[in-house]
């Protein structure tokens, strides 16, 4: 395994029942670059990231993490630690947000470990003591900056159920990106937005890789997002990986163009133009 | 083609005669099904114990003429009305009045409770009413930590309070401990149950988690009148000590309180005494719960209540989470049930029932989930309100009913139904109830 990569997936299997979602999948994401899952519906994304942010545990094989100089065996953790632990950040193929929330809180939410330590797990922030107040303070800067970057500061007391959908899609990845992760794992952040909005979106995510030096791992639909980001692109159908490589080599993949001609002739269209 | 059922658009479409006929007919005809039998037929256990039954027709032709008639006027109000809904019935003028109001409600209610034993002095019936409705605002501010910020359903609240209060009555009556040092070690122990019920629920929700917490008030209830060397059993525990002045005892002898000041024992000074050690414990319980609110832990309570797949993603570990909601709101409980314990003097397993339990769900629902003022208001009326329909005797319940269900036509969310946010940039709006969750479990 070389040294720049972050994420390692090895021979990745899972099954449900008699199905088999995803079979001896393997592949890398690099450290500080974007990589890209695509595929036809159906053909095992959302399972691969779900087994990676621990929502799933893989029926066999191996998923690898270095971080900090130390490799994490994220198919042994749970969920929760993941996150906490492993630094890998989700966002949701339908929005998660908490709607009844304000934007704020939404991101102070994310912070949620890193404020629990400070407030002394609730006993010194109880008392009020000030070292928890100056964390408090930290937390609500960081959520401030993360709103500015995503174009939200001004609706940050707004509850987030009331944001347009666009807006809520930025505002999960501010939230995701509140966690500080290492990883960034983003299912469709593309669905669902206008051409404008996407735009703004690629800008954002080369943003984030570029300035603050966070990995990506994203699935996503819209060819002309995948084209113009991605460093590395994994192309799966029927749960097995097709193609790999850079996005000029995928692009002219017959066995890329096949299989998207072989399920939806639009997307294979998407991806013939996307190239030309 | 003829159409038999009426149509659920009654209210809306607007219909002529016959259509409303056939409207007051139908509910006449569900009436005459449901009243025939219920009311119809009376059985009753005969002089030798054979069964004997009469008919009652008259009453059942005036029940379902009763039903038939008011059908009628209600589609007559709702056309005249136009279609009903919360909004209608509340002019916004009016529901802009009332949030002018409920910021000035909350200061004045809590300096009106605090002069309540100076004006209600020689009102034995009104204090000991107050005490009662302090205790219920406490159990509700309790049990809304679990319900109403972490979203996890709780049937059986009552377990906790029952445990606060057999903690204090066998700690005091064995030991002979004082209260305040009993007082806490009853929230402790609640709050051991509070977890130990936690762990196997951790993994259920909505409907499934109500019925397990349900088993486990009732569970408690049962070791209660089973465990009889301990507990006393159905007989329950008696003599238990009153609460004392921190160490001055509130009696007739030389050393009570009223020998030292020098002033006439009277008896209504313990129960003053009590009314404000109920009132400080929960005040207590408010303050401690609007200060977590604002700390991550309560952010992650409401978090969970929105959405626990997004709480476990983003690193939050949602057993602890849990585990601490229902900890933080059996100690309240605990605390509830030692001062109960005190006040009463004497407590057996009947005081436990589920009874218990859905009237502080009742209060919690009903004063809006999340609020404190509401949850304060809704114990209130609850309390009250039974208290006040004492005069209609038998038709006490049918009128309470009737209130509650017109309450929650009108705020389907509690009376105060929005949620004020925890962290503000630079205005906290409050949030609309149609968008905040209720929580899956």
């Amino acid at each position: 395994m070389s040294p720049d990569q972050i994420l390692e997936v090895d021979r990745l299997t899972m099954r449900f029942g008699g199905i088999v979602a995803v079979q001896d999948l393997s592949f890398a994401a690099e450290r500080k670059k974007i990589t890209a899952l695509i595929g036809p519906n159906g053909a095992g994304k959302t399972t691969v990231f779900n087994c990676i942010t621990g929502f799933y545990r893989p029926s066999g094989g191996a998923i690898r993490l270095t971080h900090d100089g130390k490799v994490i065996a994220l198919e042994r953790l749970n969920d929760f630690r993941i996150a906490k632990q492993a630094k890998v950040a989700r966002t949701f193929q339908n929005i998660r947000l908490f709607p009844g929330m304000t934007a704020l809180e939404n991101l102070m939410v994310a912070q949620h470990n890193a404020l629990m330590r400070a407030s002394g797990f609730t006993f010194l922030g109880l008392i009020g003591a000030p070292g928890y107040r100056d964390a408090e303070k930290c937390a609500i800067d960081l959520a401030t900056d993360w709103l500015k970057r995503v174009n939200l500061l001004d609706r940050a007391d707004d509850a987030a159920g009331n944001f347009a959908y666009g807006d809520q899609r930025r505002l999960e990845i501010a939230r995701a990106m509140c966690t500080e992760p290492a990883l960034l794992c983003l299912d469709e952040p593309a669905a669902g937005l206008n051409a404008r909005e996407s735009a703004a979106l690629s800008e954002l995510l080369l943003s984030i890789r570029d300035e603050l030096g966070t990995s990506i791992l994203l699935i996503e639909h819209d060819m002309s997002v995948v084209m113009e980001i991605s460093d590395h692109i994994v192309v799966m159908d029927h749960g097995v990986k097709i193609a790999e490589g850079s996005p000029r080599e995928v692009r002219d993949d017959p066995k890329v163009i096949a299989a998207y001609l072989g399920t939806d002739e639009e997307e294979a269209v998407a991806v013939m133009e996307s190239g030309s | 083609m003829r159409v038999k059922t009426p149509s659920i658009n009654t209210a809306k479409a607007p219909s002529g005669i016959p259509a409303l006929l056939k409207t007051a007919g139908f509910n006449a005809l569900i009436a005459l099904v449901l009243f025939s039998l219920m009311v119809g037929v009376r059985t009753e256990a005969g002089s030798d114990g054979q069964l004997t039954y009469w008919t009652r027709f008259g009453e059942v032709a005036s029940l379902v003429a009763a039903v038939f008639g008011g059908s009628i006027v209600i589609e007559l109000l709702k056309q005249w009305i136009g279609p009903t809904g919360a909004e209608k019935l509340v002019p916004p003028a009016v529901q802009s009045g009332m949030s002018f109001l409920g910021r000035y409600l909350a200061p004045a209610l809590l300096i009106f409770t605090l002069l309540v034993p100076v004006i209600f002095y020689d009102q034995r019936y009104i204090l000991d009413l107050a005490i009662l409705v302090l205790t219920y605002v406490m159990l509700g501010w309790g049990l809304n930590v679990v319900v109403g910020l972490a979203g996890l359903l709780d049937l059986g609240y009552v377990a906790f309070y029952a445990v606060g209060a057999y903690s204090y009555a066998l700690l005091a009556t064995n030991f002979g401990w004082s209260f305040w040092i009993c007082l806490p070690l009853a929230g402790i122990l609640a709050a051991f149950w509070g977890v130990l019920l936690g762990f196997p629920v951790l993994r259920l929700r909505g409907d499934y988690l109500a019925i397990v917490t349900l088993a486990f008030g009732e569970i408690i209830r049962l070791v209660i009148i089973n465990w009889q060397e301990l507990t006393g059993g159905p007989n329950g525990v008696s003599s238990i000590p009153r609460p004392s002045f921190f160490g001055i005892p509130l009696d007739n002898s030389d050393n009570g309180l009223a020998a030292r000041l020098g002033i006439e024992y009277s008896p209504t000074h313990r129960i003053v005494f009590l009314f404000y050690l109920i009132l400080a414990l929960a005040l207590l319980t408010n303050w401690v719960t609007i200060r977590l609110r604002r700390l991550p832990i309560g952010r992650a309570w409401e978090a969970l209540r929105e959405d626990e797949v997004a709480c476990r993603a983003l690193g939050i570990n949602t057993t602890t989470t849990k585990l601490t909601a229902f900890a933080t709101g059996a100690m309240f409980g605990g605390f509830a049930g030692a001062f109960f314990a005190t006040r009463q003097g004497f407590i057996s397993p009947e005081s436990f029932t589920f009874q218990e339990s859905a009237l502080v769900l009742a209060i919690v629902v009903l004063g809006g989930m999340g609020s404190q003022l509401g949850v304060a208001l809704a114990a209130l009326a609850m309390i009250g309100g039974f208290e006040l329909f004492r005069s209609l005797e038998s038709y006490r319940m049918l009128v309470f009913g009737m209130a509650m269900v017109l309450i929650m036509i009108w705020r389907p969310r509690g009376l105060i139904g929005h949620r004020a946010p925890t962290v503000y940039l630079t205005k906290a709006h409050a949030i609309s109830s149609d968008l905040v969750k209720e929580g899956h479990g």
